[in-house]
């Protein structure tokens, strides 16, 4: 399998924008040519983008990434269609399973529910950088050595749930977690895992340096 | 050899590897993010796809025009599936395909299709039969025994409504695949070429079902899938959207074409759980022993006719029984086997139904599941069944914790227990697997099997390394393609029984022959000889012993290759059918906010010989909790106003989260007399009982019968206020 960074990507598909749209009917367009609309039209070089593809940066796992988007491409379908990073998964795609979870600026976000070229300027995590080659993250590990696992579509999101989580609350009890990872969900039913392997993390992580 | 060789396990307590609590060993792959599912995947050249559905129910398709979308920019094919004239009966039917350089393009051409339709009258809903019109059929009548004297003769007679609904199967990774098809441009060989990775529970037979749609032959067609996102019962044939993936490649001149569904569509059209409602009337003694048995049921499947399933549920041999089934054709997605099929709408409407005898004749219900113990017809099980029955009270402190029905004291809120039985085949399917050992001391096993999460991996490795006197390291194992040897898909439960007989199978098999290769520079005979930790040696002279890099080294430079079949029939010790399970749900309700929490739950579960308890165990915490997520939460929910689904998404088709489950306790029943038998599936045995014993503890709670599972607020309180559900 090989990945393309820069799939083609043709002028936009429909021929119509918002801004063209501005354009031909803003000036002497009859009612609709007179204040609000004309102000915007003025305004709207600097704040518009696309509906075309935009060459944006990402800064994913401590290296910036540049890659060409139309500005409606969420976070998700960046890193899996353009990057090839694929560990984030595209499930309920509308901010509810936390398949796609990514941390972005030290917080934990469902990267279906923010655009790419909203992304830029942060600094993003994703599973493919939380350990080198075949090594194991503490969180990791501690969901294989819980069997946190089945088919795994869930998993890449639940550990850097976890992850942002025990960040956040290195100290957290059982209780926590059930309130902590419940934005997560899990199909083939992992959660007993899922418990054991935070708390496992958490104490491994104590014992690591505090980015571990 | 002259004689067949001798591929029994070896007893319990002599096991190595078998009955190891082993890490399962694509968890590495998995937890890193590492693994690459089908969805994952990106061939050079993919375009993506995007479908257009159905927003009706039941429409005719009067006029579909592709011609402008053809010309977008990046648009590179369109296929549609439903032209002009096809009926649609269900809301989300595949009506066409895009294929683009992008998925924001393919998605807005898919969107930009100019169709038309006319729509047509709908039923979605089936909870009201007599709504149901001549949309329902009766499927005849079935009697046994005398049930009328039957009724007439009891000491109680007891009368229930239940009902269970639609649910989705909600796998995480979405139906769909990666498809290309190649025009054949090779002068020696015309013939197309396919390749295929799609997220199937169903490698082996995957290529075949493609043929015969496709018309290339099934030697043409590579099928590959190293890991699947779930499936559930929902993943088996290549499906509608393979067919349009691959005209779409095809069009698109051999480019592969990425195509997987949507959510809201995942969840309309890729498979359901049928559902089941039924009034049921049992009659019986004060001691608990059922006579007689009424039941009238009612449930869809989709447009296609499915019929609910049979009552009694597993206590299948109560004398007295008269049963009228009806199926309601609705204008919806079609059912697909959903975690053992049928088995969680029949524990339901028949533990329900038993519950509510005890309760009329003022008996604990563990002691009346045990006097009707006798009813189970498989050989053994109702003894099977009286100890796990005493086993989860036990483990549930129900002598402790359980009070006859409403007696729950004067607060909000009502802890209740409740109580339900399961069964399963979980026979193996038929299996063939190769076991290469070489020279060089290196062993591959080969089969064209598929791990769903369940572990197969796991399981075949440990079969083969014990059989071969290694460690788990020594083997690699190859799965997940259609050029090994032919095994079966994934489902019933029949897949850890058919790889575990061939492996092992192929395995001895292939130790015989090295057996002979070595036994002169032992001086033994080959029947004499034994593979134990990493040597081949003389049986009762240990000294006598070639390590395992000698002994291969004697293969000169020939590996040995042996298959392993396994065909389908039960081999005692090896592999059979027939499990059992018992749990039990202790529960909390909410009077006031109608909310039921879950305090515990326990689940007593035999399945053979057990491989890897781990991993078993997962099995049932799995099934408990997907079925605790169902008996609490989940439902289909169809507007018959405008024939739509409300809820095909995550946010309002809820599943339950890490904090909804209580605390579970799983107990492998692995008593030596359960081992003898040989290994039996576990899959789907847990998933079969959870709705019940949780509508049997709500009902313990509250005093009274909620019919209808899920147990939301508001059907719990809808029942409390005497309206309706």
């Amino acid at each position: 399998m090989s990945s393309r960074k820069d799939p083609e990507t043709p002028a936009p598909a429909s021929g119509f924008s918002r801004r063209g749209f501005i354009a031909r009917v803003g000036i002497g367009g009859g009612a609709l040519g007179t204040g609000l609309l004309e102000n915007e039209a003025a305004a709207a070089p600097a704040n518009v983008a696309g509906p075309g593809p935009v060459p944006i940066t990402l800064n994913l796992n401590g290296k910036p990434v540049k890659l060409t988007v139309e500005p409606r491409v969420t976070l998700v379908d960046a890193l899996r269609n353009y990057l090839d990073l694929t560990g984030a998964k595209r499930v309920c795609d509308r901010g509810t399973c936390g398949a796609c979870t990514v941390i972005m600026g030290g917080k934990t976000v469902y990267a279906c529910t923010v655009l790419a070229i909203d992304a830029q300027g942060k600094n993003i995590e994703t599973i493919e950088g939380l350990a080198a080659g075949t090594a194991l993250h503490p969180v990791s590990q501690a969901f294989w050595d819980n069997d946190a696992q089945q088919c795994g579509y869930c998993t890449p999101g639940f550990v850097m749930a976890c992850k942002g989580f025990l960040d956040e609350h290195p100290n957290c009890t059982e209780e926590d977690v059930k309130h902590g990872l419940g934005g997560n969900l899990c199909r083939c039913g992992t959660y007993i895992g899922v418990r054991k392997a935070a708390l496992q993390a958490a104490k491994t992580m104590k014992g690591a340096t505090k980015n571990g | 050899m002259a004689n067949t060789p001798d591929y029994s396990y070896p007893p319990m307590d002599k096991r190595k590897v078998i009955g190891q609590r082993y890490k399962r060993l694509d968890g590495p792959m998995k937890s890193s993010g590492r693994a690459k599912y089908s969805s994952d995947l990106k061939p050079p050249d993919m375009l993506f796809g995007a479908y257009l559905h159905s927003p009706y129910a039941h429409a005719k398709v009067t006029s579909i025009d592709t011609s402008d979308v053809e010309k977008m920019p990046g648009v590179k094919a369109v296929y549609v599936a439903a032209p002009a004239g096809t009926e649609v009966n269900w809301q989300g039917y595949e009506i066409a395909g895009v294929a683009a350089t992008t998925e924001e393009i393919a998605r807005e051409a898919a969107r930009m299709i100019k169709i038309e339709y006319e729509v047509m009258p709908h039923l979605v809903k089936d909870d009201d039969l007599a709504l149901a019109g001549t949309r329902a059929k009766q499927g005849g009548e079935r009697v046994v025994g005398d049930p009328d004297k039957a009724f007439q003769d009891a000491d109680a007679v007891s009368e229930g409504q239940y009902g269970i609904p639609v649910v989705y199967h909600c796998c995480l990774e979405p139906h769909g695949q990666i498809i290309q098809w190649k025009p054949g441009t090779d002068p020696d060989n015309k013939s197309d070429q396919i390749h295929v990775w799609p997220s199937t529970q169903n490698v082996p037979d995957y290529a075949g079902s493609l043929s015969q749609n496709l018309k290339v032959p099934a030697t043409n067609i590579k099928v590959r899938m190293d890991y699947i996102g779930g499936g559930f019962g929902s993943k088996f044939t290549p499906d509608a959207w393979a067919i349009v993936g691959a005209n779409l490649s095809k069009k698109a001149g051999g480019r592969p074409v990425k195509l997987y569904l949507d959510r809201a569509p995942e969840l309309m059209i890729a498979g359901n759980r049928p559902s089941a409602y039924a009034k049921i009337k049992l009659g019986g003694k004060k001691d608990g022993t059922i006579t007689a048995w009424q039941t009238e049921s009612w449930g869809s499947g989709g447009f296609q006719p499915v019929n609910p399933p049979a009552q009694p549920y597993t206590y299948a041999n109560v004398p007295n029984i008269r049963e009228v089934r009806t199926t309601v054709s609705l204008n919806g997605g079609s059912q697909r086997a959903w975690r053992a099929p049928g088995n969680q709408q029949a524990s339901y409407l028949t533990c329900c139904a038993i519950e509510d005898f005890a309760a009329k004749i003022g008996m604990d219900p563990i002691e009346v599941f045990k006097a009707n113990a006798q009813y189970a017809a498989r050989t053994g099980a109702p003894d099977t069944y009286r100890y796990q029955l005493d086993k989860a009270a036990e483990l549930a402190e129900w002598k402790k914790l359980w009070h006859p029905r409403g007696q729950s004291g004067s607060g909000t809120i009502k802890r209740g227990m409740g109580v339900a039985i399961g069964s399963w085949n979980g026979n193996g399917h038929r299996s063939q697997c190769r076991t290469v050992i070489n020279p060089d001391g290196s062993v591959s096993v080969e089969i064209g099997s598929q791990d769903l999460g369940t572990g197969t991996r796991t399981i075949i490795t440990q079969v083969a390394a014990e059989s071969l006197g290694l460690q788990m390291g020594q083997v690699k194992l190859v799965i997940g393609n259609n050029d090994l040897p032919p095994d079966g898909g994934s489902g019933g439960s029949t897949t850890v029984g058919g790889v575990s007989t061939s492996t092992r199978k192929a395995a001895i098999n292939a130790l015989m022959k090295l057996y002979e290769a070595c036994a002169p520079a032992l001086g033994a005979q080959p029947e004499d000889l034994e593979a134990v930790d990493g040597h081949i040696r003389v049986k009762g002279s240990p000294n006598k012993s070639l390590t395992w890099q000698a002994a291969c080294r004697k293969l000169g430079a020939t590996s040995i290759s042996e298959m392993g079949a396994h065909t389908g029939q039960a081999i005692p010790g090896l592999v059979t059918g027939g499990a059992a399970g018992v749990q039990i749900a202790d529960l909390s309700v909410d009077t006031e906010t109608g909310i039921v929490k879950m305090n515990r739950y326990v689940a007593v579960h035999d399945c053979g010989m057990v491989i890897n308890p781990r991993l078993a165990e997962s099995q049932v915490y799995g099934a408990v909790i997907m079925g605790i997520s169902t008996a609490l939460y989940e439902e289909r929910i169809m507007d018959q106003q405008t024939g739509k689904t409300l809820n095909p998404d995550m946010e309002f088709y809820k599943l339950a989260g890490i904090g909804d489950i209580g605390n579970i306790i799983v107990h492998m029943d692995i008593r030596e007399e359960n081992d003898k038998r040989g290994v039996i599936g576990l899959g789907e045995p847990p998933a079969v009982p959870i709705c019940a014993a949780v509508g049997n503890a709500v009902a313990n709670a509250l005093g009274v019968r909620v019919p209808r599972i899920p147990m939301t607020p508001a059907h719990v309180l809808d029942t409390l206020e005497g309206r309706t559900a």
